[in-house]
């Protein structure tokens, strides 16, 4: 997932050495990586650098936000729908710590995103001055790498650094700290792009023994899976996926962030894996005789008991990341490198099959699931509406070609299950850390990253109000974000939980919301409210016709749950249908 | 099963690595039994010794995790048969006590230690050797009161014919003018 940088940069065209100060310096870095659009908030600490930005603006276009972790999750939301690095600003101190739980969300995400937070004057430093933390400690779990920088000759490789690291071999989040008297000081300025650290290597070359070895399993294989993770849309792998799994047949499934990697209606699309995901895949994780893990990681949500997964198969694991080969499940054949280049080398080497018969088990999976739980969300019998019908009309309206992007809860869970897709780099949702609050300003910077496309936001009305300030960020820049509201006046997978193992203790999960329409107005964004079915239609349509953003808001069933289900310490095959 | 291993692990020399390093074992509450730093025989290159008692499945999660580590060059890990180790150990006992019998001196001699210095009020005896020998002295001298002991980390080089670090380094090096 290396994105070449910009050809000014190469080193056959050197920059003539400038006078300029460590701000500049920043700025100046920033083109050279190819930047135009950053997130941030000013503060004491770092307005040296935003001045310098004053002189900037007509090459860098920075979006204020409302609250650092705002700013940060707008650029997750930038690097997800474009692949390019999400860069954000913020000052020293309160700054740097509100900005803590997106890093946090990028790190376990592999999210290439690019941090400059401003830091108190080198003098300073371990005094407790004001606005003073320490971040470089407080951010050294959650980074893929981060670095204070206290002399201003540092920061143009700093940054080189800093972007190198983001973008390869698994993407993550990089902060650099920048003193105050750093920002300040002038030095000579020369970037010079980094094209390798000798610690680190971002991808091993593929080994063709072990591919050889898998393909020998594949074609063995009578009962394979395959399970898509967001490897292959880091990777680009798209394409390579496709090939792979056309030639050999094999049904694949996919984790909640490989989502999109694979059309929606392809024949081989098999469905979501996990929790909430499909019967069919989750049942047949233990029937299958061959794993075929494509860039992903078997967290927890997706193995369900580690113990009793995936019982009667062999795992083939095709992984960047050597870390995660062994760690949740064995692998017997690892095939450590890029998914870009290992899948063609496995395409080459697999017989062409088609798994007619293991094929048709997944599409008799399918209707048990249509009867007892997809049918009855779609086309409910009852009279409240559920989120299910709401997901499938705005994706319906928009042809199937909609960003998705989501907060964390049940909406999420049923927006992963019943949004459609054409195309990749669509989805935008928090998964490893399952943040609330991630959705609003998510979805500003997909749209920011994706001007032409449409995007949608579904947020429950918990974790709306949780950074509903950025409806001011939505206000200035006029982003046209879709804002779909599934209003359960409840934290609504809380309430499930304590539903189904709390005997209906619902301890602190109903909520007393304001009128979002009138807090929407507030911030001129137009909206409508639906209370009843025979309203849907023509609110989502005033939605997709309406040019600026739009607040939708749906007011669900109270008490929905999102089924099938596979509780936690369960086997994936003991699924719960209700 | 769990057994002592030793970790050796090459680094860039900047600050806060130590941190990162240990993290790596208190998020997954395991301990360190001991633990050294110091430069390696390659300039530039910083050395850290670490011994965990663990399972062997766990040491390797751990050093992929260590590996991952940006400013980690790399990570090795050996049982104990695999490697020459050492620790050194001092005791400060009164000199008071050593005049007084021959056992003392004694033990020193036995147990190849030696004295570092003797004042009138105290001596130390430096012993090193592995980690049940320099106890084991310790509560033979403690019989006569040992008012201050310490023991370092463990040290250790492997027993291996070739480097793995600097072919490992070699290998790097061809691999990315391969990629120039």
């Amino acid at each position: 997932m290396e994105t070449k940088t910009q050809p000014q940069t190469k080193e056959a065209n050197p920059m003539k050495k400038q006078r300029m100060t460590g701000s500049e310096a920043v700025m100046q870095s920033l083109l050279h990586e190819g930047v135009d659009l950053l997130f941030g908030y000013p503060g004491g600490a770092i307005m040296p650098i935003y001045d310098a930005l004053y002189h900037y603006q007509d090459k860098l276009n920075h979006v204020l936000v409302r609250h650092e972790q705002g700013a940060v999750h707008a650029a997750q939301g930038f690097a997800r729908v474009t692949g390019k690095v999400g860069v954000c600003m913020v000052t020293s101190g309160p700054g740097a710590t509100n900005a803590v739980t997106g890093i946090a969300d990028a790190m376990v995400d592999s999210t290439p995103m690019v941090v400059i937070s401003g830091q108190v004057a080198s003098p300073l430093l371990g005094t407790d001055a004001f606005q003073e933390t320490d971040v470089v400690g407080i951010t050294q779990p959650i980074t893929k790498w981060n670095y204070q920088v206290k002399r201003a000759e540092e920061i143009p490789e700093a940054i080189a650094k800093a972007f190198y690291i983001a973008r390869s071999g698994r993407p993550g989040p990089v902060l650099i700290d920048i003193t105050k008297d750093a920002q300040f000081a002038q030095i000579d300025y020369e970037y010079k792009p980094v094209e390798k650290v000798r610690s680190y290597t971002p991808a091993t070359p593929t080994k063709k023994d072990k591919v050889a070895e898998a393909a020998r399993l594949i074609n063995l294989a009578k009962k394979p899976l395959a399970l898509v993770g967001q490897g292959v849309v880091l990777g680009n792998a798209e394409k390579e996926l496709k090939t792979f799994l056309e030639k050999s047949g094999i049904p694949a499934a996919w984790t909640l962030l490989g989502l999109s990697a694979l059309p929606t209606e392809h024949e081989l699309n098999v469905g979501m894996l996990g929790m909430h995901g499909n019967y069919g895949p989750n049942v047949k994780t233990n029937e299958s005789d061959l794993i075929i893990a494509i860039g992903m990681r078997f967290d927890d949500r997706v193995t369900g008991n580690v113990q009793k997964y995936a019982t009667n198969a062999k795992v083939v694991h095709l992984e960047i990341d050597p870390a995660e080969i062994n760690k949740i499940i064995y692998a017997d054949v690892p095939v450590v490198g890029n998914v870009k280049e290992s899948l063609p080398m496995l395409t080459a080497m697999v017989s062409e099959n088609e798994h007619t018969d293991w094929l048709n088990e997944f599409r008799v999976c399918d209707k048990v699931e249509n009867q007892k739980i997809i049918n009855e969300e779609l086309f409910p019998s009852k009279k409240g509406m559920t989120m299910g019908e709401v997901i499938r009309r705005v994706t319906d309206s928009y042809g199937d070609d909609a960003i998705m992007v989501t907060d964390v809860g049940q909406h999420q869970m049923m927006a992963s299950r019943y949004f459609k897709f054409k195309n990749t780099r669509s989805v935008v949702t928090s998964g490893g850390l399952g943040t609330m609050g991630f959705g609003l300003p998510a979805a500003l910077g997909a749209q920011m990253g994706q001007p032409e496309r449409p995007v949608c936001l579904f947020v429950g009305d918990g974790g709306f109000q949780m950074t509903i300030q950025e409806l001011g960020t939505i206000f200035q820049t006029n982003a046209p974000v879709k804002i779909i509201l599934l209003n359960n006046n409840f934290l609504g997978m809380v309430r499930q939980w304590q539903e189904m193992f709390f005997d209906k203790r619902y301890a602190s999960t109903e909520l007393v919301n304001p009128d979002f329409q009138m807090i929407a107005k507030g911030y001129g964004v137009a909206g409508a409210i639906v209370d009843d079915r025979d309203n849907l239609d023509a609110a989502v349509q005033q939605m997709v016709s309406h040019d600026g953003p739009f607040l939708l808001e749906v007011k669900v069933e109270k008490e929905g749950n999102v089924f099938p289900m596979v509780p936690t310490g369960a086997s994936v095959s003991e699924i719960r249908l209700e | 099963m769990k057994q002592e291993f030793t970790l050796s692990i090459y680094s860039e020399n900047h600050v806060g690595l130590l941190n990162q390093i240990t993290t790596v074992f208190t998020r997954r509450h395991i301990n360190i039994e001991s633990l050294n730093t110091s430069e390696s025989a390659i300039p530039g290159i910083h050395k850290f010794t670490i011994v965990v008692f663990t399972s062997r499945d766990q040491v390797n999660k751990l050093l992929g995790q260590i590996e991952k580590i940006i400013d980690v060059i790399k990570a090795y890990v050996f049982t104990t048969d695999e490697i020459i180790h050492e620790e050194v150990a001092l005791y400060k006992v009164k000199t008071e006590s050593l005049l007084n019998s021959n056992e003392i001196e004694r033990l020193v001699r036995q147990y190849g230690a030696r004295i570092l210095e003797v004042t009138s009020d105290y001596t130390v005896i430096e012993k090193t050797g592995h980690k049940a020998d320099t106890q084991e002295l310790f509560d033979k001298l403690d019989n006569f009161g040992v008012s201050q002991f310490v023991r370092s980390g463990r040290i250790a080089v492997t027993k291996l014919k070739e480097e793995l670090l600097s072919n490992y380094l070699k290998k790097l090096e061809k691999q990315k003018s391969l990629l120039d």
